[in-house]
């Protein structure tokens, strides 16, 4: 299998490329935002105790 | 057996201890399935003898649009658990799913319609299969607007109990679109568990896919839910000892 | 679980057995306008009026495809197995359009019973596999 090949797809390179980019992609963004969210619940809580104790 | 369930999933400090351990072996299942599923699916499943390699699409968007109904019906029992038995680790469970089970819907209607162009010749059409998909996206956005809008957590969740629980007709909906009413769509290829009509060195790659796709959500999920279970339990001594530990 | 409980549970059973109710009959009284096309027999049967655009469904038949001299314009034959209706069609065919394959056209049907189609689609089976086994089946393509 040469790179070309695995580039054109026989002829549906660009549909399979597409869809497959855009699959990494969204699983990358639910990735991004639970550590995000990890990042402000920890923040948020650091700010609670700073001020309870 | 129930005490045993509470020990380890139902309360929200025994699910947060029990979840950091499953963890880890979630991301492996997910890294491994994922992998081979991608590299076999894209390069060593032979093509298709009428789509030719334009059927790869099938490896992302089958498994995004069964794990989007998969994770519509987690939701519909976190809310039977939710409404009925006022679990709280259920309505985590069911409003971080939302947001994961959007995506994932999402994601199988733009590769869905990827390969509708090259292969039927449009990007969409308004048949059965593909409008009810569209209607599973709505339920998602409306469960999402619908917690949004609640201020008590209390009654957030039973609505969106009850949103969840309601919109689950809609899952036998999608799966029967295509074999009740005529649809450009084709009929399912796994329903047939005994005899799938897909060769069976195309099925393999399918069905880790499939299974990575399910094991991410798991990993997303329980991130997520550890994060909700923290500031749900903000005010108890374990989160602080957690918290001190972490830091 | 407690009486509280399990009232609450037969209260959720019972709102989804209606539920299913409702939604099954609304979706069976709706039924013909869910469906995507009109296959050569209902259409056949239908009254429908030169003007109005509707969608016909059906397979290819064997041997009709039939192309004019400017390479653009078709002709071709969508049947159901049991009647059959000649399709005109000016523009670019999908790539599955071929013999036994079936199609879904929009278009409007003539006083003479002839399609003439401004849209085809492809419709693909279910049916995964690869050329050497499709091969090695003898399977037909075609159906």
């Amino acid at each position: 299998m040469h790179l070309n090949e695995i580039i054109s797809m026989g002829g549906y390179g660009l549909y399979v490329w597409t869809a497959y980019s855009i699959t990494l992609l969204v699983f990358g963004m639910n990735l991004f935002t639970a550590i995000r969210e990890k990042k402000r619940v920890k923040k948020t809580l650091r700010h609670y105790f700073s001020q309870t104790s | 057996m129930l005490h045993w369930f509470n020990q380890h999933f139902i309360s929200l400090k025994a699910f947060y201890a029990t979840s950091s351990a499953l963890l880890p072996w979630l991301i492996t299942a997910f890294s491994l399935c994922f992998a081979y599923g991608l590299i076999a699916g894209l390069f060593f499943a032979p093509a298709d003898y009428q789509q030719g390699d334009g059927f790869r699409i099938i490896y992302v968007h089958v498994p995004s649009a069964f794990t989007a109904m998969a994770i519509y019906a987690v939701m519909a029992v976190s809310g039977i658990l939710t409404l009925v038995f006022r679990m709280k680790i259920a309505a985590i469970c069911m409003s971080v799913s939302a947001s994961i089970g959007a995506w994932f819907t999402f994601l199988a209607l733009v590769t869905g319609a990827i390969w509708g162009k090259p292969m039927w010749g449009t990007w969409w059409i308004w048949d059965a299969r593909l409008t009810s998909v569209l209607i599973l996206l709505f339920l998602y956005f409306g469960f999402i607007a619908l917690q949004s809008v609640i201020p008590d957590q209390q009654s957030r969740d039973r609505a969106g109990a009850i949103m969840a629980i309601v919109g689950v007709i809609n899952l036998p909906i999608i799966h029967y679109s295509v074999i009740w009413w005529n649809t450009l769509h084709q009929g399912p290829t796994l329903s047939k568990l005994a005899a799938p009509s897909i060769a069976p060195d195309m099925l393999h790659p399918l069905l880790a896919m499939i299974a990575a796709f399910l094991f991410f959500y798991a990993v997303i999920l329980l991130l997520r839910m550890r994060n909700q279970i923290v500031l749900r339990e903000i005010k108890t001594q374990w989160v602080k000892e957690v918290m001190s530990h972490a830091s | 679980m407690n009486r509280k409980q399990k009232r609450k549970l037969i209260a959720v059973m019972c709102l989804l057995v209606a539920l299913s109710i409702a939604a099954g009959l609304i979706l069976y009284a709706l039924k013909q306008n869910i469906n995507l096309f009109y296959t050569p027999t209902e259409l056949l049967q239908a009254t429908t009026t030169p003007k109005q655009t509707i969608r016909l469904g059906g397979y290819v038949k064997k041997g009709s495809i039939h192309y004019d001299a400017s390479g653009t314009h078709v002709h071709f034959t969508v049947t159901d197995r049991t009647h059959d209706i000649d399709v005109s069609f000016d523009g670019v065919l999908p790539n599955l359009f071929r013999e036994g394959q079936a199609v879904v056209t929009t278009g409007n049907l003539t006083a003479e019973k002839q399609f003439e189609a401004h849209e085809v689609l492809a419709k693909h089976d279910e049916k995964y596999m690869p050329r050497s086994l499709a091969k090695d089946l003898q399977k037909p393509i075609v159906r």
